[in-house]
């Protein structure tokens, strides 16, 4: 209590706090006044007419007032005091810090278990499929392009355009020539990282925005490709009906099979068992990915990777050939990029150029740079909160009780990911993870700050 | 006709004090704070916020094609051989009046007012101008107030010459402007007018003599050529590396 009374301004600035508020609420009827008041629908004639909606806007200008009040009033004062009295910051990590890496990857491990033993095949269909399949295919996207980004600096926006690549390798080659996921896995990588040079060449002088343009462009190629090259890719129609994954051919999938999964193992037909295999299938080419990278930092190329994005002057002064290490960290990027993509055509059975938007390539450089630049772990926590907290989105049915029937929450999933991707970014501008571990150290090994580490001029 | 004419003035400038005053919020509460932060948060955070605008016009005003009458319809028949005629519609030339207009007042503001020496000394050297008295933060906010406005003028030409305007139409035109200021040099006026036209060239000509499906792919493959061949753009200022 008394190091409050010695604080210079005592109590709030009410009225301060309220010039702010009717501020905050002009801006907000500016803002959101005439987008929100009008709305226009078109009547039998095809006419627009306008329909007038101020009920809503007056709700959410009160919400702004209100909420702009109160933050002024009291929550930045009281940050201000927090800040004042926050002592040194203790060092002893709690067990679940220090072992985070363990306990995520044991989860990972039993959570298809978890799931089947609580809520039995039929119902683990959705939880395994569209939260855990879903997002490990982001985390492995987000760990391949990691590569590029978080340790090579090299910004590229057009990394669907490998995922692409990969994807209609697998579809094509699968429905043309019967090849098997096995044998089409690691082409459709060579593939996807043969495009990876292939981009890799013209971008070489490029860096910064010029740079971030070029690729953007690259994948957009792509995709117009895909669309318009019809006798081969079949247009925005897509390929469908692309062959299942087995496991080298002694177990399948389909039931009709003698060899089906079900009749082996004397199991009722269900499709639950495909989605648990499909589980742990990218759950091992995630870890293989972050296996291949832990590695490779260790090696000669990483630690060029790491120098080119701190410095590429001095990186040649030291005679590292920048050509070579950009050239491999777009190539194994592409490779990995390439193998996450064969595996999500297995996964749906159906690729169309509509899955390799610009938005695609943006949420993954969204979930690196929100996880941390270059932090493994940090990646896997930004995948699974912004891919699995869209995915929750889709479950809120009950919002349809609270605002009525008309109401689908569903078309608010994309405004909520950007603004959480906002929200983040200024909350934590270097990302949920802070700390970097370096490869390279003297006498001991210590975290660094995330803020020490350059992001590269590419 | 003169109320024509009146009637998308006043829709122009009252789109653009609305669109305005977004990028001014926009600015305040997703761009400021990450200023001097590193170079990819405000990237993410713009990309974010690109994602949040276009699916709030989606909720607000649903997500079909938004259709209004034909405000200007006359046209001027240039010449006319073997019953073809050449002609320029009035649609084109209040485009190229206005582009032509705000091309000069614009540079005007930025080759010879305070603001616009304000803004070529931060995009130099921002630490530098802030130490010799220019307020930085208010220069951005106001180029950032410049931008929408323009883009709201853009996106009102759009609408009065296409007819049809969409929640997710920004995306295309936004990315050929990024384009366009990247192929033309970064940080010129007229880099960014060349760079739009040769834009717009590329696609109308493929589209006539090729094929109009691969029209994109030709303006992004001239895009990549020019850039390796020139990688400061046509006019852009090529780059000091600084040790």
């Amino acid at each position: 209590m008394s190091a409050e009374m010695e604080r210079p301004v005592a109590g709030p600035n009410y009225a301060a706090a309220a010039r702010d508020a009717v501020l905050a609420g002009v801006i907000a009827l500016g803002v959101f006044g005439p987008l929100i008041g009008f709305k226009t629908e078109q009547n039998m004639n095809n006419q627009l007419v306008v329909e007038n909606r101020w009920g809503i806007v007056i709700v959410i200008v009160a919400i702004v007032v209100i909420g702009r009040f109160l933050l002024k009033a009291f929550v930045f004062p009281a940050l201000v005091t927090r800040k004042a009295n926050a002592g040194p910051a203790s060092t002893d990590e709690s067990f679940f810090k220090r072992n985070f890496k363990t306990i995520g990857l044991a989860f990972l491990l039993l959570y298809p278990v978890i799931i089947v033993s609580m809520l039995g095949y039929q119902q683990s269909i959705k939880w395994v499929d569209n939260f855990g399949i879903q997002i490990l295919i982001y985390v492995m996207l987000g760990w391949g392009l990691n590569i590029v980004v978080g340790l090579a600096g090299l910004l590229d926006l057009g990394y669907v355009a490998f995922y692409a690549v990969g994807a209609y390798s697998y579809a094509l080659l699968s429905s043309h020539f019967g090849f098997s996921f096995w044998l089409l896995l690691p082409l459709s990588g060579i593939l996807a990282a043969m495009w990876g040079v292939i981009l890799g060449f013209p971008v070489l002088r490029l860096r910064g925005d010029y740079l971030a343009i070029v690729t953007l462009a690259f994948g957009e190629i792509i995709r117009l490709v895909l669309i318009n090259w019809r006798e081969v890719t079949n247009g925005s129609a897509g390929i469908s009906s692309i062959p299942k994954v087995d496991i080298f051919g002694w177990i399948t999938f389909n039931v009709a099979d003698p060899t089906y999964i079900g009749k082996i193992l004397d199991l009722p037909p269900s499709s639950a068992y495909y989605k648990i295999f499909l589980y742990y299938l990218i759950l091992a080419l995630a870890l293989f990915t972050a296996f291949v990278t832990l590695r490779l930092r260790r090696l000669p190329i990483g630690r060029a990777w790491e120098a080119l994005r701190e410095d590429e002057v001095a990186c040649r002064s030291l005679g590292i050939n920048t050509t070579n290490t950009k050239l491999t960290a777009f190539a194994l990027g592409a490779m990995f990029g390439g193998f996450a993509g064969s595996f999500f055509a297995a996964r749906q059975g159906f690729v169309s150029p509509e899955s390799f938007v610009f938005l695609e390539s943006a949420v993954i450089v969204a979930i690196v740079v929100l996880g941390g630049m270059g932090s493994m772990v940090g990646v896997a926590i930004a995948a699974a909160a912004m891919i699995g907290g869209t995915e929750i989105l889709r479950e809120l049915s009950f919002l349809k009780a609270v605002f009525g029937p008309e109401f689908n929450p569903d078309q608010f999933r994309m405004l909520i990911f950007g603004l959480a991707m906002v929200t983040i970014m200024v909350w934590k501008p270097r990302g949920f993870v802070g700390n970097r571990e370096p490869t390279a150290f003297l006498h001991e090994k210590k975290s660094v700050s995330g803020s020490l580490v350059q992001e590269g001029h590419g | 006709m003169a109320s024509v004419a009146l009637a998308l003035l006043i829709v122009m400038v009252v789109s653009m004090v609305l669109t305005s005053l977004m990028s001014w919020t926009i600015e305040r509460v997703a761009y400021r704070p990450l200023r001097g932060s590193f170079r990819l948060a405000p990237l993410i955070s713009a990309i974010g916020m690109s994602i949040v605008l276009s699916n709030f016009v989606q909720v607000a005003q649903g997500p079909r094609n938004k259709p209004v009458p034909p405000m200007v319809t006359d046209t001027i028949v240039l010449m006319e051989r073997n019953g073809f005629a050449v002609t320029l519609s009035y649609k084109q030339i209040i485009i190229m009046v206005v582009t032509a207009v705000l091309l000069a007042g614009f540079w005007y503001v930025v080759q010879k007012t305070p603001l616009g020496r304000a803004q070529r000394a931060c995009e130099q050297d921002r630490k530098m101008a802030a130490l010799l008295g220019v307020n930085v933060d208010r220069t951005i906010s106001l180029t950032f107030v410049m931008g929408a406005a323009l883009a709201a003028v853009a996106g009102t030409l759009f609408l009065m010459y296409y007819g049809v305007v969409n929640f997710s139409d920004g995306f295309v035109p936004g990315v050929k402007a990024f384009t366009a200021a990247v192929l033309g040099g970064i940080g010129s006026l007229p880099g960014a007018v060349l760079g739009g036209l040769l834009i717009g060239l590329i696609e109308t000509f493929w589209s006539g003599y090729f094929s109009i499906d691969y029209k994109d792919v030709a303006a992004f493959s001239i895009l990549a050529i020019v850039l390796i061949f020139m990688p400061q753009g046509i006019l852009g200022r090529p780059e000091v590396e600084k040790v």
